[in-house]
């Protein structure tokens, strides 16, 4: 169920004009898919926890906006790719990086502004990007992704290659002018690239109810012609499904469509933040009904696929990396001063 | 092992707080994601979440103890069958709430520094800025052919000869296909290029600003037009933040090789909103290089080496300049290196210091001042950001007086920096004070009495001139 199905299903879709993609049911996992969605999902979870740690601990400075509890949208959306499609989010976006294959050294070195930080220390916790797995950044301004993410899609149409733009952004950034400026060139350019609204309920402090005249995010394309679906984004294999499903219609040449990802953010929007706009009960009761990585876990062990201590080897696995990347965060060096006029200009 | 819990930090600027409330107590079992305790800091009252499982051993830091220091051990988690009592001797006492020493041994006191730490620590090895060599414009062979060309002519030229070079390059803007240009800047190039790299948008300008970094971030090379630099305001986050930072964010990973152009500064009776000049705006910014050309040879030749260059160029043109015409060497690949002023007029006794239509004035007031038997000498600036200290600084040696000229507002204007850096660079030289012409302070007014007294004028340059060499 999804995190709002109160009033609807966990799926539907908002039809812009005929033919347009149906909200498609849960993908059927195999055992492999599912061991690889919790591992993956466990990664997110168990870095972010550790980052936060290090965070309480003074090692990571600045803002640092955790990824817990949205874990099924990345994970799933990634599993629809191809090599060579681009990622671009905004500032919460450890989970993305480790998604795409970043090295949780190089996150965690990034955060604690270290030289073998992805950026070398000089972009933090919310500026980082990688070319080798084509993920774009990491941006630190409520909604410049959108546009940026459009632009990939431009070059990849420029080029007439096959690939598609992923371009991820929150409730709060889908207020922002620029995202519609960006959906109508991309619907009346047809761009290849599939806009991801990561629905978390709240942009910082404000509810969407509070924030959004139209709540329903997967209709903010409809003016455009922009279909988009409304998919359970706390269920891994209904996002995977709708990726699927939003994929081959970008990549077909169709133009853009938007995901609306129902999901929800377990931690404050930053590590400042008290999240006294929300009640506890809420929180706990999205933990403990919904929880990405507990329905996978869940279904591995009802279906037999797993048993407990095969699941708690993954559990090891994943703390080490982590674990790893932690120690390598405080042990690297920070970068060298003469890096201070480097990467201006080349 | 047991766990010391430590007094988290819980904003970028926490160094202390108050544990208001425990809401395990000791022998509490506890799961990662337990809200163990209640912190008041400098900006609101926050929950504490366990990282790790186990019991909770020993509370070391009672409720209601205020100024607690982060990373002081304010519990300690023990294991199964582990004793909180083994743990009480050997972390307990430590735990005082005034013992500041608890901080420095933990990994992040070193991150918690004073900010009169920090600059005493790095004042004393501060990096040199590095220093860049500039080429020099290309020798024209004996006998080129020079051709009186319009810089409209000029700019046209340029972008085609390099969409011509390389398939990556493409133009987008508001008119810039069908209608041929709002100045008829891309005149031509729809016919020759077609509607792939000769791109119409929609009036959206920081849409197509962002999508244009998007697509340059990807590889391509976008040339954006904006049909004044008045409209990129709405863009001007996405040039900023988004163009010129990503390079210095990613660590080099990838940057935005990009052109924004378009007119800029005042163009005739179009007021307020239509009409600035934002050199001086741009010229503020790290990463980004700034050109804004006089000629039309400059204007070719800088617009071609703009596109080539894998940084982002902001390319400020003049309405005004379009239509005059300049000798341009009739060359197969005429390039000019970015960051390189041109002297336009040797001369002794004075440096005029100018740049696009600012040159207009300053080479008028250098005929009359010959009349009066004052030899300027005229430096074009050509690129604002990064600029060419060296050549001003060479000429200011010579004549000892400086004057710039520019159309701009004259707070932290192009002027007040070159005025700042001679000071800095040529103080022993000086023997007058640098006078800075620039627009007045105010809005562009309407009226044509009014915008003319706004604008800088002949006269006022060559008084400027009369001043700093004391001449009656």
């Amino acid at each position: 169920m999804a995190p709002r199905a109160k009033k609807a299903p966990a799926s539907k879709t908002q039809a812009a004009s005929s033919g347009a993609p149906k909200a498609p049911k849960p993908a059927d996992f195999t055992k492999d898919q599912e061991l690889e969605a919790y591992r993956e999902m466990l990664l997110i979870r168990r870095f972010e926890e550790k980052a936060g740690q290090l965070y309480g601990m003074g090692l990571i400075g600045g803002f640092c906006h955790l990824y817990i509890g949205q874990e099924a949208v990345v994970v799933g959306m990634q599993l629809a790719l191809k090599p060579g499609d681009e990622v671009i989010t905004g500032y919460r976006d450890h989970g993305h990086m480790l998604a795409t294959g970043m090295s949780a050294r190089g996150v965690m070195a990034e955060l604690t502004g270290r030289r073998g930080g992805l950026s070398k220390g000089k972009g933090g916790s919310m500026h980082m990007f990688s070319k080798e797995k084509h993920f774009y950044g990491g941006h630190g301004i409520v909604g410049a992704q959108v546009p940026l993410g459009t632009g990939l899609a431009f070059a990849n149409k420029y080029r007439g290659n096959d690939n598609i733009s992923l371009t991820y952004f929150g409730d709060g950034a889908a207020n922002q002018g620029q995202v519609y400026e960006s959906f109508n060139m991309a619907s009346l350019w047809k761009l290849p690239v599939v806009y991801i609204i990561e629905n978390n309920r709240y942009a910082m402090g404000t509810s969407v109810s509070r924030a959004s005249a139209e709540t329903d995010f997967s209709r903010r394309g409809l003016s455009f012609n922009i279909p988009g679906i409304q998919v359970d984004g706390m269920d891994v294999r209904a996002v995977k499904a709708a990726g699927d499903e939003a994929a081959e219609w970008a990549r077909s040449g169709k133009g853009p469509i938007i995901l609306e990802m129902l999901t929800y953010r377990y931690r404050g929007h930053s590590m400042s933040d008290p999240a006294k706009y929300r009640t506890k009960d809420e929180v706990q009761k999205m933990r403990s009904e919904h929880d990405p990585i507990e329905q996978v876990k869940n279904r591995l062990i009802e279906k037999g696929w797993s048993s407990e201590d095969e699941l708690k080897a993954i559990d090891k696995e994943v703390r080490d990396i982590v674990a790893d990347s932690a120690d390598f965060a405080q042990s690297d060096p920070e970068p060298d001063p003469s890096e201070l006029y480097t990467d201006i200009l080349l | 092992m047991p766990v010391e819990i430590l007094m988290p930090a819980l904003s970028p600027t926490m160094e202390e707080g108050k544990l208001s409330k425990w809401l395990k107590k000791e022998g509490d079992a506890v799961t990662s994601g337990d809200v163990i305790a209640e912190i008041e800091t400098d900006k609101a009252t926050m929950e504490v979440e366990a990282v790790d499982e186990g019991t909770l051993g020993k509370i070391l830091v009672a409720e209601g103890t205020d100024n607690v220091k982060v990373n002081t051990p304010i519990a300690v988690l023990v294991a199964d069958g582990e004793s909180a009592d083994s743990i009480a001797s050997s972390s307990g006492p430590k735990a005082d709430a005034d013992t500041p020493a608890a901080t420095s041994d933990a990994a992040g006191g070193k991150a918690r520094q004073s900010s009169e730490e920090l600059s005493a620590a790095t004042d004393s090895k501060i990096p040199a800025q590095p220093k860049v060599d500039v080429a020099s414009d290309p020798d024209i062979p004996a006998g080129t052919e020079m051709v009186k060309t319009t810089v409209r002519e000029a700019l046209r030229d340029a972008m085609a000869e390099e969409m011509r070079r390389d398939p990556d390059v493409f133009v987008m803007g508001e008119e810039v296909a069908e209608y041929q240009g709002a100045y008829k800047i891309t005149q031509g190039l729809l016919d020759e290029f077609g509607p792939r790299r000769v791109v119409d948008t929609p009036i959206t300008e920081h849409g197509f600003a962002g999508v244009g970094v998007g697509a340059a971030m990807a590889g391509l090379r976008p040339i954006v037009e904006f049909m004044t630099f008045n409209f990129a305001m709405q863009a001007i986050d996405q040039i900023i933040n988004s163009a010129a930072k990503t390079l210095y964010m990613s660590g080099g990973q990838m940057g935005a090789p990009i052109v924004f152009r378009g007119p800029s500064g005042a163009a005739a009776r179009v007021a307020a909103q239509h009409s600035q000049c934002y050199a001086a705006w741009y010229s503020h910014i790290p990463g980004l290089k700034v050109v804004m050309p006089y000629t039309a040879a400059d204007a070719k030749g800088l617009l071609k080496a703009a596109i080539r260059d894998p940084n982002p160029v902001i390319f400020l043109e003049n309405e005004i300049l379009y239509g005059h015409s300049f000798d341009v060497p009739n060359l197969d690949d005429f390039v000019l290196p970015i960051g390189k002023a041109r002297i336009h007029k040797t001369g002794k006794d004075v440096t005029l210091v100018s740049f696009g239509i600012g040159m207009t004035y300053a080479v008028k007031a250098a005929e009359e001042l010959a009349g009066l038997g004052i030899d300027a000498e005229i430096i074009d600036l050509r690129t604002i950001r990064p600029m060419d200290l060296p050549t001003i600084i060479e000429s200011v040696k010579k004549t000892g007086r400086c004057v710039t000229v520019e159309e701009g507002y004259p707070q932290s204007s192009v002027g007040t920096e070159i005025a700042t850096r001679v000071m800095q660079q040529a103080f022993d030289y000086l023997d007058a004070p640098v006078i800075t012409v620039a627009g007045k302070d105010v809005p562009m007014p309407y009226a044509a009495n009014l915008e003319k007294l706004a604008l800088p004028s002949v006269a006022e340059v060559v008084e400027a001139v009369k001043a700093v060499t004391y001449t009656a």
